[in-house]
């Protein structure tokens, strides 16, 4: 890498709307609102704003929200595609252009109306001709149209391999809710649930029963990021992006990749946290606390190994050792995730992180936490990104 | 339908919402043993505490109740409904909706929540109420909105003793709006029974599909280095050859994995319905459905043998069985 852009940048406003089933507003709406509630949080006005990125995936042009925000002229936008693979990667897109100079303060969003508009449990239908529809003919004909089953292909052949069972898969969705039940703006607020609970819901696809699948969810998420030095004057307490990077594995598919190699595994994960370490300095030991993207209960398991949390088909014990617990080694998703919190394609969580740091989370944990792992989505082109405190610098 | 009258249509419907459709209803009968003997025979529940007074009277509920299901029943109008039925404001609200094209009617789904048992000698009165109407909604079926009608039921001191919320879907019928019909050559007026989902086919993978449909599974061979590849792609990744040919696959192999799918149940398909990776003894992999075998039985490292088969009326597919 000739350019590190470790160091360089830093987030200093997050911000969620409410989380519903039905927003009752359009997804520009949501966007343009979030955007303006994250710069209120950094103390920024929108006249400060010259970059902005977004999903590939969403709904909203950037100059549609920048013209609906009153943001003035941009210097940089950009798209990340494959759906929550590119949750991180707006921060990855955002810390170039900022330590580049591109731009000086870029802000990131995600606005969605996951339940009461388009539901991605619906599947692929083949009517929305894209470039990769061709792809999805593969499966289609087969029945293999949803999220969920294309990875339980995966996590089936994960199981089978390593010594994982549902109790592993319980403790993590278990977890999550949890963390929820304590976090008033969560869609699963004042509602954990018992074994008893998990193990009645109705089956989805093997292995997945209900539980193991996130929610849909109405809502949006933004974050903005600048400078450094910048952020040492603003509001908030800056955090610092120590590291973010981007991953997809040779003769990948999105979601699909069946066809190459050991398919129980996420191999752009495992590409993006060798160079997150590389790019920050840091070891897993340096990671206080988590927010993987958790699509489904299993792809949490196969972050930690990807991240180096525990070794290859470790992942079981490590969270029967009640790990990702607030106690734990390490807490996770403290926000209850995508599994309990709601489903905003993984930018939640970014805020999530950023408010860990802070010391600001609704479920902060009891101890100190200068880094927090934040991830993208699974079985997708990928990424991740470690956030630090200023005093780490 | 243009905006205009898209307008005109919700301006009328939403003025619906929280309207009771008529006056609220005592029922014909009052409860009573004939008429619940009757039912629970019909229903095949054989239950003693809904006919024998004496058997009924040793359980803890003291004598003979009516099946908490019957709720509904007690408020129904009877066979002369069906010849003319009644003009309330629930069929003035599907009058318009009918107006506007939207002349699809289905259930959708029904909750029912009861309070108390119901004793002979009850009366039920009942009370529906249009509760909402959804936004617009673009459904497999077509486009329509979801009315929600709550009906609460009372007993003859007033006191609720029940609740059912009934969802009905109003819609504009997929082969009038001419999107998704399923064969605009049918002129039947029977829709054509769904069917699977077929793969697009463009040039990079068109070839491979007619050939299936002729009952052949053929891998994709580069002509230069003879490397095969699946699923098609237009370039060698090994050297960038663009000219291949293909070999046909006997289609022997084993699983690699597999799931099996219940949710959501996807109109064309059979659930509980099980895919997986077959690991192909020619060496590439392909994703095909694993049948003639229960699926709790299936097992990753299983050999299997695949054949092209119809799965439903326009579709050939490789399938997989036990070898």
């Amino acid at each position: 890498m000739t350019v590190n852009i470790s160091n360089k940048a830093a987030i200093v406003g997050v911000a969620n709307t409410e989380f519903s089933k039905n927003s009752g507003r359009s997804e520009l709406q949501l966007a343009a609102e979030v955007v303006a509630a994250a710069l209120a949080d950094a103390g920024l006005k929108p006249g400060d704003v010259d970059g902005m990125s977004t999903f590939a995936m969403d709904t909203s042009d950037e100059i549609e929200v920048a013209r609906a925000v009153g943001i003035g002229d941009l210097s940089f936008y950009s798209r990340v595609p494959h759906g929550g693979g590119a949750a991180t990667g707006l921060v990855h897109q955002a810390a170039m252009a900022v330590a580049t100079g591109m731009a000086k303060c870029v802000v990131i969003y995600r606005g969605l109306n996951g339940r009461s508009g388009h539901r991605f449990s619906a599947g692929v239908s083949g009517e929305i001709t894209t470039s990769d529809s061709i792809h999805w003919g593969w499966y289609m004909p087969y029945g293999l149209l949803t999220p969920a089953s294309w990875v339980a292909m995966c996590t089936q052949r994960y199981m089978h391999l390593g010594n994982c069972t549902k109790d592993s898969l319980f403790e993590v969705a278990y977890t999550m809710r949890q963390h929820a039940a304590t976090n008033p703006q969560a869609l699963f607020y004042g509602q954990p649930f018992d074994r008893q609970e998990y193990d009645a819901q109705k089956k989805v696809v093997d292995p997945f029963q209900l539980y193991d699948c996130c929610l849909e969810s109405d809502g949006a998420s933004a974050v903005v990021i600048t400078s450094v030095e910048r952020a040492k004057h603003l509001r908030q307490p800056g955090v610092v992006i120590r590291g973010v990077a981007q991953g997809a594995a040779a003769n990948m598919e999105s979601m699909t990749s069946f066809y190459e190699g050991e398919i129980a595994t996420t191999q752009p994960m495992d590409i993006a946290a060798k160079q997150v370490y590389a790019q920050s300095g840091l070891s897993p030991e340096h990671v206080d606390s988590a927010v993987f993207y958790d699509a489904f209960s299993s792809t949490v398991l196969f972050q930690l190994e990807s991240w180096g949390f525990c070794e290859r088909f470790g992942a079981h014990d490590f969270v029967l050792d009640g790990s990702l617990r607030l106690d734990g080694r390490l807490p996770t998703n403290t926000n209850g995730g995508q599994l309990s919190e709601a489903y905003i394609h993984g930018v939640n969580g970014i805020v999530e992180a950023a408010r860990l740091v802070r010391g600001g989370s609704v479920n902060q944990p009891n101890k100190e936490i200068n880094h927090v792992l934040v991830t993208s989505g699974v079985g997708v082109p990928t990424g991740g990104a470690i956030l630090g405190t200023m005093d780490t610098l | 339908m243009t905006a205009a009258d898209r307008q005109a249509l919700e301006e009328q419907i939403y003025a619906y919402v929280g309207r009771a459709i008529g006056q609220p209803k005592k029922s014909m009968d009052d409860v009573n043993v004939a008429m619940i003997r009757q039912w629970a025979e019909v229903m095949g529940d054989e239950s003693s505490i809904y006919f024998d007074q004496q058997r009924a009277s040793t359980t803890a509920k003291g004598g003979i109740i009516a099946p908490p299901s019957m709720l509904q029943v007690w408020s129904m109008e009877g066979y002369p409904m069906a010849a003319s039925p009644a003009v309330d404001e629930q069929r003035a609200l599907h009058q318009i909706f009918d107006s506007f094209g939207f002349t699809g009617v289905l259930g959708t789904n029904t909750s029912t929540e009861m309070y108390r048992d119901l004793r002979p000698g009850d009366s039920v009165t009942s009370q529906t109420t249009i509760d909402t109407i959804s936004e617009q909604k673009a459904t497999a079926r077509g486009i329509g909105y979801f009315i929600e009608t709550v009906t609460v039921f009372t007993d003859q001191h007033g006191e609720a003793v029940g609740r059912q919320v009934f969802r009905v879907l109003k819609f504009i019928p997929n082969e009038s709006n001419g999107q998704g019909a399923q064969d605009s050559t049918e002129q039947s007026g029977t829709p054509a029974p769904p069917v699977r989902i077929p793969s697009p086919r463009g040039q990079d993978n068109g070839w491979w599909w007619q050939a299936v449909d002729a009952g052949k599974v053929l891998i994709q061979r580069c002509k230069s280095c003879s490397t095969l590849r699946h699923p098609p792609r237009p370039m060698c990744g090994q050297c960038q050859s663009v000219e291949w040919d293909s070999i046909e696959s006997a289609l022997a192999g084993e699983v690699y994995s597999f799931t099996t799918l219940y949710h959501p149940k996807v109109p064309g398909y059979h659930y509980p319905l099980c895919c997986a990776v077959i690991e192909l003894a020619e060496g590439t992999r392909l994703v095909a459905n694993i049948v003639g075998i229960d699926h709790d039985a299936v097992t990753i490292g299983m050999k299997v043998q695949g054949k092209v088969e119809q799965v439903d009326e326009k579709t050939m597919l490789p399938q997989f069985y036990p070898a």
